[in-house]
């Protein structure tokens, strides 16, 4: 960017403008405050410039105020505090799923829980177990990390996860355990870990508030209202996420090394489901084709390769390659997968309502100013036959290359 | 069909709009994944009230007899049944996943096999096969997936909705199979000594919370389509290379199986 003082006079017009709401924005220096006594004070050398021939000169027509800030493209994005902790008189701790590596919102709300426990003395401990992909765990609110290797966690080993649970309970003792009453992993973690601990938890529980717990019991027509317990197996939206500060993630290790144990489970791996049994509504890895797939055997052809559920645009159905029940968006099904690739599909805003929850987007288009790509994490601009030509190919080169490392 | 010693364990359900006791719905996906492994040799226990008409929905799927370890409401169900089971020959324990009244916190399995010092499954849907003390079960995963474990015997294992669904009671049988109670101590549960029941109200639904200073944020959250927020557009690249981006993401969240 050149150095040249440019005017701007639609800043300056703002900036004339008291009752435009960016006005405040464009004032330059403060010039009059709230005093401590609650008068307001006022500097009378802030306002005005030194003109010329050294005189200081009042201009009230907003263009030395508009005028003299530099334009800047994109504004720096806003640090939030950072809240930190140096000796936690206790700690909240919280095993999030980590459902694909990342804190889904479930960990979210959870952890906005465990701030909450946490109140200004107490540190938010999150044990996670194996690798992760998260990088946002400070604007979630853990001060603490507590990171297991990925040995012995592989897979299904629950018994493995508990053992290490109790290590962390006999060393650091934390004031409550928090954990998601989910189905992807949390439910049944914190069940084991309360019949380990023999603590009596509070399952399904939607509020804590002053140290009072209500969660579902029952069928979930009934609320059960006691003294929070130290284990809290929490539903989601159990509290607001964090969101006004920033976290120090200090990593925190284990003085002493795990136990090693003969699990009593053992896991033999995930069986192939056919992906069409699974119905849309809950499938995790979605291939979904609009108007711009013209060749519909070759897109049947790879959702088969990539294992992956068929969805479509509402433009593909009425066309009749695909059936209703397979429509995505507003008047079709509201899908929840983890990976949507779209094939084909421009994005129109009942679609993109109906992945709202998708995690990652990919789209594969010839139009790249669809607002598809706009909502997709990754984008692919050609021609969909042959990109899912070659997508096919990599998916049984990578599919042999593993068969023969087995052999 | 196995040659398993297999116990299920039932409670009275509720029904969701009306409240009036019926059997349990998973409570009845036990039995019916029961009776599937082990047809007329499967026990079904239960601990509460013999003169319960409910139970008598679970002897019209085609049950003989239910044994009934007698017990006020309250009472603690944990300790009479390990007891019961620590007694028995069973081999497989199947359980609903949480009960539809009372606490219903889902931890009745958890702590019988902890207690016992057996393993416990979680979702089971399936035992494809049983050979020299081990079990090779399918475990239902969130999302229509399955998983294949490996678990010695004897074993708790409590099923959820993924399990085949209960077969519709008759009537007949219903009312000639046999409630057998027993007798056992009576423990009282210490949790509504300082907990209550309150009717569950309908929770009201999260708003999206704008935290916005000015007017003009407020207006562009508002108005503001759906913005990629630092997608990656591969442009003019061959197909091989943009199908090798879209597998590298594939691979990286593990949906490629």
């Amino acid at each position: 960017m050149s150095d040249i003082i440019r005017r701007d006079p639609r800043a300056e017009w703002i900036a004339r403008n008291r009752l435009h709401p960016l006005h405040a924005a464009l004032q330059k220096v403060e010039a009059s405050w709230m005093g401590p006594n609650g008068v307001i004070r006022k500097n009378p050398h802030a306002q005005g410039f030194i003109g010329p021939n050294g005189l200081k000169r009042i201009d009230r027509s907003g263009s030395q105020q508009g005028g003299s800030q530099k334009r800047s493209a994109a504004n720096a994005v806003v640090q939030l505090p950072l809240h930190i902790i140096e000796q936690p008189a206790f700690y909240i701790a919280v095993v999030p799923d980590m459902v694909g590596g990342r804190l889904s919102a479930h960990d979210k709300d959870l952890l906005g829980l465990a701030h909450k426990l946490a109140g200004a003395d107490g540190a938010v401990l999150a044990v996670v177990f194996g690798e992760h992909k998260e990088s946002a765990f400070d604007c979630n609110g853990v001060d603490r990390l507590l990171q297991f290797d990925a040995e012995g966690f592989d897979g299904y080993a629950p018994e493995a996860r508990v053992l290490a649970l109790g290590a962390v309970e006999r060393q650091l003792t934390p004031r409550h355990w928090l954990l998601p009453d989910s189905r992807t992993g949390g439910g049944e973690l914190g069940r084991r870990l309360a019949a380990k601990l023999g603590e009596r938890p509070a399952t399904r529980v939607w509020q804590v508030a002053d140290g009072i717990a209500s969660g579902r019991a029952g069928a979930g027509r009934e609320d059960l209202v006691q003294q929070a317990p130290r284990l809290i197996l929490a539903a989601v939206e159990c509290a607001e996420p964090v969101s006004e500060t920033r976290h120090e993630v200090r990593p925190l290790a284990l003085s002493e090394a795990l136990v090693s144990h003969l699990p009593r489970i053992q896991d033999l791996g995930a069986v192939a489901v056919d992906p069409a049994q699974i119905p849309m509504a809950e499938a995790e890895f979605i291939l979904s084709g609009g108007n711009g797939v013209k060749d519909w055997a070759l897109f049947h052809q790879a959702a088969a390769a990539l294992g992956a559920t068929e969805g479509a645009s509402r433009v593909a159905v009425d066309d009749g390659f695909m059936g209703r029940e397979r429509q995505v968006g507003a008047s079709g099904i509201w899908v929840t997968a983890r990976v949507y690739v779209a094939v084909g599909i421009s994005g129109a805003i009942q679609h993109l309502q109906g992945i709202g929850a998708c995690d990652k987007v990919v789209a594969i288009n010839l139009d790249p100013t669809c607002d598809m790509i706009k909502r997709a994490d990754l984008s692919v601009i050609g021609e969909s036959a042959a990109i899912l030509q070659a997508l096919i190919e990599r998916v049984a080169a990578h599919r042999q290359g593993a068969e023969r490392d087995a052999a | 069909m196995t040659d398993l010693n297999i116990v299920a364990l039932v409670s009275v359900g509720a029904h969701p709009t009306s409240g009036r006791p019926r059997r349990a719905e998973q409570d009845a996906r036990a039995v019916e994944l029961g009776l599937c492994l082990a047809g007329e040799r499967l026990q079904v226990l239960h601990a509460g009230d013999p003169q319960q008409d409910a139970l008598r929905a679970y002897l019209g799927m085609g049950l003989d007899q239910i044994t009934v370890l007698e017990q006020p409401a309250n009472s603690d169900a944990l300790p009479v049944l390990v007891d019961y089971l620590a007694d028995s020959n069973a081999q497989l324990v199947l359980t609903g996943s949480q009960a539809e009244t009372g606490e219903g916190s889902g931890m009745l399995p958890f702590l019988l096999a902890e207690q016992l010092g057996w393993p416990l499954v979680v979702g089971l849907a399936a035992v494809e096969q049983v050979n020299n003390g081990m079990a090779q079960v399918l475990q239902a995963l969130p999302r229509g997936q399955r998983r294949r474990l490996q678990v010695r015997l004897p074993f708790v294992a409590c099923v959820d909705n993924a399990a085949p669904t209960a077969r519709q009671s008759a009537f007949g049988p219903a009312r000639r199979g046999l409630l057998s109670a027993e007798e056992v101590a009576l423990v009282a549960d210490p949790l509504f000594a300082n907990a209550q029941l309150q009717p569950a109200r309908p929770r009201p639904k999260r708003l999206k919370v704008i935290k916005a200073k000015t007017g003009a944020e407020r207006m562009k959250a508002a108005t503001a389509k759906a913005s990629g927020g630092g997608g990656q557009v591969l442009k003019d690249v061959s197909p091989q290379a943009g199908a090798e981006a879209i597998f590298k993401l594939l691979l990286e969240e593990g949906v490629l199986r």
